[in-house]
């Protein structure tokens, strides 16, 4: 499965896996915004930790995840990028929307 | 430019290939010795033009994807990705951060990621008959050190 989710309280933390293009990211969303929408988090943790490559897709998939955030008033950090996904997420300026580490 | 090597593929306009080929160009590209930052940036932008064929240049029909990667005097990668889909009306709007006809999921950061992360890219097209990206990058030797 290239989402895991485990949910602690008000976090909701989903370790993302494998690569994440146009091909895969349409799964991942749709399994990221079940969790929001039947836990309701305070705080999405987006882990990055298992994932070997990012483009673009993957920033249309924080990007739409930080809005059904903001309608919750809920916050997103994103977390263990690799070097080529830090890069990727840069560019995009994703540091303006979420805390990063 | 003298071709120094060459090789051409086309496949399914099918959002299943582009890691297919990603990993196609970055093992052709692995013979210029490339620094692992260099193959990544390759790979990613091969990952944006070729998705960018599947979703935009056929979005409603089957189309093929074809490929060509070369490398050039002077460690130059050069990589061509055609598609004979719908063409681009305005090339210089297409190019603008952010920019997607798309609705949604689509960032709007396909060309400025192939921008930024190669060192130059061109972008031919015509309504109705297709699109052409040709990206170049060179790749710089290594220094060694004795020992
Ligand atoms: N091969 C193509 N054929 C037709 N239109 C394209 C093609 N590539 C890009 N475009 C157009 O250029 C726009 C910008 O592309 P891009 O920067 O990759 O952003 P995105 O793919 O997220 O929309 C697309 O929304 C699309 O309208
Ligand atoms: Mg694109």
């Amino acid at each position: 499965m290239a989402v895991e989710i485990k949910v602690k309280g008000e976090v909701v933390t989903a370790y993302l896996s494998g690569d994440i293009d146009h091909h895969s990211a349409a799964s991942m969303r749709e399994e990221i915004d079940n969790t929001i929408d039947c836990n309701m988090p305070s705080l999405l943790v987006l882990d990055f930790g298992g994932v070997s490559f990012m483009d673009s897709s993957g920033i249309g998939l924080i990007m739409g995840r930080y809005r059904a955030l903001q309608k919750l008033g809920a916050k997103l950090h994103i977390t263990g990028a690799s070097p080529q996904i830090a890069k990727v997420m840069k560019l995009a300026g994703m540091n303006k929307l979420a805390l990063i580490n | 430019m003298k071709i120094i090597n060459k090789f051409t593929m086309n496949m399914y306009a099918k959002s299943a290939n582009e890691g297919f080929a990603r990993s196609c160009i970055s093992a052709f590209a692995a013979q210029l010795d490339p620094t692992l930052e260099e193959l990544n940036d390759i790979k990613t932008a091969v990952s944006e033009a070729v998705t960018n064929c599947i979703v935009h240049a056929y979005a409603s029909k089957l189309g093929k994807i074809y490929i060509t990667a070369e490398i050039i005097e002077e460690n130059i990668l050069r990589i061509k990705i055609r598609d004979t889909g719908c063409g681009i009306e305005n090339i210089e709007l297409a190019l603008t951060p952010l920019y997607t006809t798309v609705g949604g999921e689509r960032a709007g950061l396909g060309f400025a990621v192939m921008q930024s992360f190669m060192d130059d890219v061109k972008v031919t097209s015509r309504v109705g008959k297709g699109t052409t990206v040709t990206m170049k990058k060179k790749i710089l030797p290594r220094i060694t050190v004795n020992g």
